[in-house]
């Protein structure tokens, strides 16, 4: 658990994997618990299935930059695993990587022009940054509370378990940004997220 | 009420609040979300444009007839728009106008990455500058006020950082403002910009120029934060907050109003600095204007012109400059990870501009392009665009190459909305001027790359009321294009043969490949995933080279050949059926042999049957 006064966030992945809605979420939960908070986001091209980044930032007194510097990040949020070696430069020394265990293979691979790296190579980045990576299956996790599309939402619960806020902060929040009749898939999905993770 | 709002949704409730009552725009990153979020307020009348010169004047024509409006825009649509831009400085309006340019630094969805505060130096017209959404909405605002007080239309200039960071603001209520009945004035000596109305105009446009000036010196839009005086940063936008972040004990001056330039203001701060600094994105457009004053600053020479700042951009640049900087600039350890895979955006899987591609890619033919997702058919395997520069430009690009004697018939391709937007004066010329290229309308139904916003071939509205639906086939007629042939997308066998008669003519013509945007709802609850059959798949690839993101290399690899099979990502697959098609063993199963006939049917899109 990380208790501190500010707290710098990067979420990465693919383009329609549904990292802006958790950074929303993220954000506001950040404001609603009294933190002043701020999130930056693209879009447009880069969604096309491209790379994606957001930032999501707060602190008990002010945030000013929206956009969280590289080797900056307590938490770095990856909704897919190359993408988490992508952006590992963002984490800070001594914080923490939490990755979807989810391949997205890239055209470039898919092509025969590059190669997907292997799973030893975050866990290097992860030696080299002094960093621990905690692995959630999100899909597979999602599927059993009811949907795949609720990776993100697992993804969720994942990080609530590092941040020092009540699980009913975030449904507070959750419950606000997603429709009705996907309620209880929701609410299953996070909590089976911070379960992965406590366990 | 304290809400997190992004840029875009705070300038829509800043204008709202306003009293604004005519909006007007045409998508473009990251300016889209403001007229979107605006036309869910009531008593506002909120429209897509055609294009951004079209949306300054529907808004200038509202603010001539007393009513407060606003045009938004990317920060190349104020190109497309400048011409009105500058008459509009010249008239001036009865009731408020405000114009939004999004700049884009870094080009994160854009061409170039201009400054457009030059704009306003360049017509004459103050240009406001937010850092956060709070200030998006408190200056929009005050933009409206500004432009009634000294009669000028405003610049709002914003950043992607701004438009899509989402920050704290504290809502308010709306001011009706309307200034008097609307009736179109009639006062052709300030609104009819003949020539000798126009000499009369220009020494009152620079009159309130230096008016406006004055009051930047005194606004409380711009302001002094006294600490350390041993430095002193002029700054503006979101490089505000980079500078708060890591100069924290450094005086600030905060512009939020930079043109016309508050000379006084900065001459009594330079004053009380021992240095001064100025840290602005992209142009040196303050630091000049310090230089003019005769005062000695550092700001291009130590922060970079191209690309844009971000803190550790900032603390670097500052630390070498020999600045206090808040803590030294972190050491990110080298991951040692050269070769990752690159993730380019490229064409979605079911993308109905795929198959155009693959034919343009077979034929090697020279290919004019446009603005838009099909931009993307420049990625490889594709790699079938060899020109793009702005909006509407493919047509007129492959008509002027085509006149130099290439030897070969030269094709644009561009998109329904582009079409719209700036492709029929293009398309006239082509016809008038008997041009031979091959235009190809890739007709999506949609403006997809903004995220799905309606346009003039859509027969829908902002407010997604019916309308009026501008058809493609007649309106190419009409523009004198005799050879026009229609044909669904998706078709790739029909797809060659109207290409191959079309280029047989010899005479200009016009291809439209029709079939909506695969991500649009009604198209995904059509989506049916195909299957590869292992034992028909040779290997041979030719799937591969399509570029669909959801044709992957199996694990398995054929007995014979030892390469790897097919495999397609169920997940992904919308069952365009485009591999199907170029698959030369009949590997790819088809949606007819995966589902029953009436469920594998694709949603329903009209493709005239007509040929030529």
């Amino acid at each position: 658990m990380l208790t501190q006064d500010s707290y710098n966030f990067v979420l990465a992945g693919v383009g329609g994997q549904g990292t802006l809605l958790a950074s929303n979420i993220l954000a506001e939960v950040g404001l609603a618990a009294g933190f002043d908070a701020k999130k930056s986001e693209v879009h447009g091209m880069a969604q096309r299935g491209g790379s994606v980044i957001s930032h999501v930032r707060w602190n008990r007194a002010q945030v000013f930059s929206p956009i969280v510097g590289r080797g900056e990040a307590d938490v770095l949020l990856a909704f897919e695993r190359l993408e988490a070696l992508r952006f590992a430069q963002f984490t800070r020394r001594g914080g923490t990587i939490v990755v979807n265990e989810m391949e997205i293979v890239p055209v470039t691979v898919s092509s025969g022009s590059a190669v997907y790296p292997g799973g030893d190579h975050l866990e290097q980045a992860a030696a080299t940054l002094a960093a621990r990576v905690v692995q959630v299956p999100g899909e597979k996790l999602a599927i059993e509370a009811g949907t795949a599309k609720a990776a993100n939402v697992v993804l969720l619960g994942a990080i609530s378990t590092l941040l020092p806020l009540p699980e009913e902060a975030w449904w507070d929040c959750l419950k606000q940004r997603v429709p009705a009749k996907f309620l209880d898939i929701n609410r299953r999905a996070f909590s089976l997220g911070r379960n992965a993770v406590k366990a | 009420m304290r809400r997190i709002l992004s840029g875009n949704e705070a300038i829509a409730r800043g204008a709202w609040e306003a009293g604004v009552e005519i909006a007007a725009a045409y998508p473009g990153t990251p300016s889209t979300e403001i007229l979107e979020e605006l036309s869910r307020f009531p008593h506002v009348y909120c429209e897509w444009s055609t294009n951004e010169k079209v949306a300054v004047d529907v808004a200038a024509g509202a603010a001539y007839a007393g009513r407060r409006a606003l045009a938004t825009m990317k920060h190349v649509g104020l190109n497309v728009a400048a011409d009105s831009f500058f008459y509009l400085a010249s008239t001036g309006a009865d009731a408020g106008i405000v114009i939004v340019s999004a700049d884009d630094p870094a080009m994160h969805s854009s061409q170039n990455e201009q400054d457009n505060r030059r704009y306003a130096q360049f017509a004459r017209v103050p240009c406001l500058e937010p850092s956060d959404s709070q200030e998006c909405k408190d200056f929009t605002v005050k933009a409206f006020d500004l432009s009634e007080e000294f009669d000028t239309p405003v610049l709002l200039r914003t950043t992607t950082r701004i438009n899509h960071s989402s920050t704290p603001v504290e809502l308010g209520e709306r001011r009706e403002t309307r200034v008097r009945p609307a009736k179109f004035p009639h006062n052709p000596e300030k609104y009819v910009m003949v020539p000798a109305h126009a000499r009369k105009r220009h020494p009152v446009v620079e009159e309130r120029f230096l008016a406006l000036a004055f009051r930047a010196e005194t606004s409380a839009i711009n302001r002094i934060e006294w600490r350390d005086r041993a430095l002193g940063v002029i700054t503006s936008g979101v490089a505000y907050q980079y500078v708060r972040e890591v100069l924290p004990a450094a005086s600030v001056l905060k512009l939020g109003m930079a043109v016309p330039f508050p000379g006084g203001l900065v001459r009594r701060f330079a004053a009380g600095c021992s240095r001064l600094i100025v840290v602005e994105e992209l142009d040196p457009v303050i630091e000049e204007q310090v230089r003019l004053l005769g005062l000695t600053c550092e700001g291009k020479a130590i922060f970079p012109l191209c690309g844009e700042l971000d803190p550790t951009v900032v603390r670097g640049a500052a630390s070498e400059a020999g600045l206090a900087v808040d803590r030294a600039p972190i050491c990110v350890p080298d991951l040692d990870e050269p070769s990752l895979p690159n993730r380019p955006p490229i064409l979605c899987a079911g993308c109905p501009h795929r198959g155009v591609f693959q034919l343009l890619a077979k034929k090697r033919v020279s290919v004019a392009g446009d603005i838009g997702c099909y931009t993307l058919g420049l990625q490889p395997p594709l790699a079938a665009i060899h020109s793009c520069g702005c909006m509407g430009a493919g047509i007129g690009v492959a008509h002027g190459a085509a006149t130099a004697g290439i030897g070969e018939r030269m094709v644009a391709v561009i998109g329904d909305s582009t079409f719209y937007h700036s492709g029929l004066p293009a398309l006239a010329n082509v016809a008038y001027n008997h041009s031979d290229i091959l235009t190809i309308v890739l007709d999506n139904r949609i403006t997809a790359m903004t995220g799905h916003q309606q346009n003039p071939g859509t027969g829908l509205t902002l407010g997604m009321n019916p309308s009026q639906q501008i058809e493609l086939e007649p309106l190419c007629r009409a523009l004198g294009i005799h050879h026009v042939t229609t044909v669904d997308a998706y078709d790739i066998k029909k797809l060659e043969a109207a290409y191959k008669a079309l280029m047989a003519t010899n005479e200009p013509a016009v291809l439209i490949a029709r079939r909506p945007c695969a991500l649009l709802p009604e198209v995904r609850a059509h989506w049916v995933a195909l299957e590869v059959v292992e034992e028909t798949c040779t290997g041979c690839g030719v799937c591969f080279r399509i570029g669909c993101p959801a044709i992957l290399r199996s694990g398995k690899v054929d007995t014979k050949s030892g390469k790897p099979l097919a495999l397609i990502d169920a997940a992904m697959c919308t069952g365009c059926e485009v591999c199907a098609q170029v698959c030369p063993h009949d590997a790819i199963l088809t949606r007819d042999q995966i589902v029953p006939a009436e469920q594998g049917q694709h949603h329903a899109c009209s493709v005239p049957a007509e040929v030529d």
